[in-house]
């Protein structure tokens, strides 16, 4: 199912729709507070973006220095061409230490290696403790938002998923109290995890750091317990230097729910005494994107989440209508990349307004890249044939005057003197929720004659 | 090895032309007084934030807040500011701080835009401190506050070892996106501020 079939079905509760569309607005209201107190926000974005474009450049370079400066520490560094690679990577040094509960804070990375299930089948008990991720995590969903994974439940639905799961009192729907309920639960297992997982959100080559930022603290609670920290982190996650952090840090927690700054940005240089670190540097299509000159600028992107709260279409169709998990205007751009045919729909769930483009912290041209990618669908014959026949005779008809104004006079005409069933039948989905226009009685080019003359 | 390899030449194969590393010169914001901005936006974020003349004084406003009145385990690793009820590097494993009521600890420096506070957790008897506690109180020197983000990265030299920028008590806002104080870490976050 593409996605406009799924978001048909989402689009079935009214009520929902509508509720999920607000909730998701307000993060953009909050980013929208929070960068109007930045008055270097505009030269912030730029400088994010030629950052990347420079570390993206030398990629190569900057991983192995990373690499060096790591090993320096004490991390041991794993390399990964895909996610089986990764996830064997991550089950051995599980495996050897005999680890069988872990916990896991946010990683985006690890939900695109299937890491979660792949542990399981052998074993592991996975415990994600990011609440949103938790939630989804109890709710067998993935995340439906990258940066608020459970931002499609309410909190009826969170308390009852608490009382079928955790055991929590039925009917609780407060917040701060199903909070406190995670927060017990997950304690527990903070206690009892043999070993931690992170994701990295900067990989610095200068001084082979990783740095993990969260709000709630469950990066620093699963990594200063367990004595084993693992690290997943994308080839693309690496900057030249600390003091890029400056510039990445000041856009990411505001672009990302509003706030100054984080409250955990974590800063790991080896492993904490007495335990270990191995960083697992993972590819899975990362080289082949950098390798494609129109599509590697959605590789500087920092997760913050934004463009999916913007856009118009992610409001009203919410994160499971896509066919990627990542969804939204980056995942419509990075999904067609790694599978053209299972994505084909998502570069087209985007009304190309560009107000995606306008928030990115990193400048990634994201519209235009859906525009290029609905190019390349059609040049790859991955387009639905109606759409395509549309297409084909829309360019027709506008490629010939004479074409053009008789199309018009016969489309005036047809109104009309069909039956409104049968035109809406032929105008597809724009008489879903409206009615047709009532047609002028004269075309532009007749009434500009008639007043002025022949043009 | 065979997979780094491969990886480090796709990377170098599918590279573009190199471009130029445009520095961090010319960003930032500068403010009338930074050591009041930095409270205003420690006190925005959901910490308490005290401004005193000296340790001692820290000492005093800490006693007469009632998570230091309550806490009945606390560790300090400021000496003259609260302290400690056992000694936490008699711990062996970090396990054993859940529980914690109130741990307080130095920060290196602290930054007015946004109130961050660099917590350098090298000296810590255990990492987890700053974590696991229930409630937390940061010391912050006022002569270590500095404008923004880039000048405090200008002046953290990172080494080997376990530093982070702490932004107050733990948050989620996961549930219907209502702020929640108090996720895993820290429910409550005092600031105290200490002139000179």
């Amino acid at each position: 199912m593409g996605h406009p079939e799924s978001a048909a079905l989402f689009l079935r509760d009214t009520e929902r729709v509508h509720w999920h569309d607000q909730a998701i607005w307000f993060l953009r209201q909050k980013r929208d507070a929070a960068a109007r107190t930045v008055p270097d926000w505009e030269a912030l974005r730029e400088r994010a973006e030629a950052i990347k474009a420079h570390a993206l450049s030398r990629l190569g370079d900057y991983l192995e220095e990373f690499e060096r400066n790591a090993v320096a520490h004490g991390a041991v560094v794993h390399w990964a061409r895909d996610g089986e690679e990764h996830n064997r990577i991550v089950h051995g040094l599980l495996a050897e230490r005999g680890v069988t509960r872990l916990v896991k804070s946010k990683s985006m990375l690890t939900e695109e290696c299937g890491l979660n299930p792949y542990l399981e089948a052998r074993g592991i008990e996975i415990a994600d403790t990011d609440l949103g991720e938790r939630i989804v995590q109890l709710n067998h969903q993935p995340p439906s938002h990258i940066v608020a994974p459970a931002i499609h439940m309410r909190r009826e639905e969170v308390g009852a998923l608490f009382h079928a799961t955790l055991g929590s009192p039925e009917g609780l729907t407060d917040p701060t109290r199903l909070t406190e309920v995670a927060r017990k639960d997950l304690r527990r297992h903070f206690l009892g995890a043999q070993a931690g997982l992170t994701g990295v959100n900067f990989g610095i080559a200068e001084t082979g750091g990783v740095v993990v930022v969260t709000n709630e603290g469950n990066a620093d609670m699963g990594t200063s317990l367990p004595p084993l920290h693992i690290a997943s982190m994308g080839i693309e996650k690496v900057i030249p230097r600390a003091a890029d952090l400056g510039v990445f840090l000041r856009l990411l927690a505001r672009s990302a729910v509003g706030q100054p700054s984080s409250i955990y940005t974590s800063h790991f240089h080896g492993p904490r005494r007495g335990g270990e670190l191995h960083i697992v540097v993972v590819d899975n299509g990362r080289s082949q994107l950098l390798g494609q000159p129109a599509h590697r600028r959605a590789l500087a992107c920092i997760r913050c989440g934004q463009c999916l709260n913007t856009c118009p279409v992610y409001r009203r169709s919410g994160g499971y209508s896509y066919t990627w998990l990542i969804p939204g205007p980056i995942g419509s751009v990075l999904a067609p990349a790694r599978d053209p045919v299972s994505h084909r729909s998502l570069p087209f769930a985007s009304t190309l307004c560009g107000s995606c483009t306008d928030v990115c912290p990193v400048r990634i041209d994201l519209h235009h890249q859906l525009y290029a990618w609905r190019g390349e669908l059609a040049r790859k014959g991955l387009i639905d044939p109606g759409k395509r026949l549309a297409m084909r005779l829309t360019s027709l008809v506008f490629r010939f005057t004479w074409l053009y104004a008789l199309a018009g006079r016969l489309a005036r005409l047809a109104q009309r003197l069909l039956p409104a069933r049968f035109l809406a039948r032929l105008s597809g989905g724009w008489t879903r929720q409206r009615e047709l226009p009532v047609p002028p009685r004269e075309s532009f080019r007749e009434l500009y004659r008639r007043t002025r003359g022949r043009p | 090895m065979a997979a780094r390899d491969e990886i480090l030449a796709a990377v170098r194969r599918g590279a573009g032309p190199a471009v130029e590393h445009p520095g961090t010169a010319g960003l930032g914001v500068r403010f009338a007084d930074p050591v009041v901005q930095f409270a205003e936006m420690a006190r925005a974020v959901g910490s308490t934030c005290l401004r005193v003349p000296d340790l001692a004084a820290a000492d005093q406003a800490l006693r007469a807040l009632p998570v230091s009145q309550q806490a009945r385990r606390s560790v300090s690793l400021v000496p003259g500011v609260g302290a400690s009820t056992f000694d936490p590097a008699a711990v062996a494993e970090p396990h054993a701080l859940d529980g914690l009521d109130l741990a307080v600890f130095p920060a290196g420096l602290a930054v007015a835009e946004n109130a961050a506070m660099w917590i350098d957790t090298r000296p810590f008897p255990h990492q987890a401190l700053y974590v696991v506690a229930e409630h937390i109180a940061v010391v912050v020197r006022a002569s270590t506050v500095v404008h923004d983000m880039h000048q405090a990265y200008e002046r953290i030299r990172h080494g080997k070892g376990f530093a982070l920028f702490l932004g107050g008590p733990s948050k989620t806002a996961d549930i219907e996106q209502a702020l929640v104080v108090g996720a895993h870490g820290a429910r409550s976050c005092a600031v105290l501020l200490v002139e000179g």
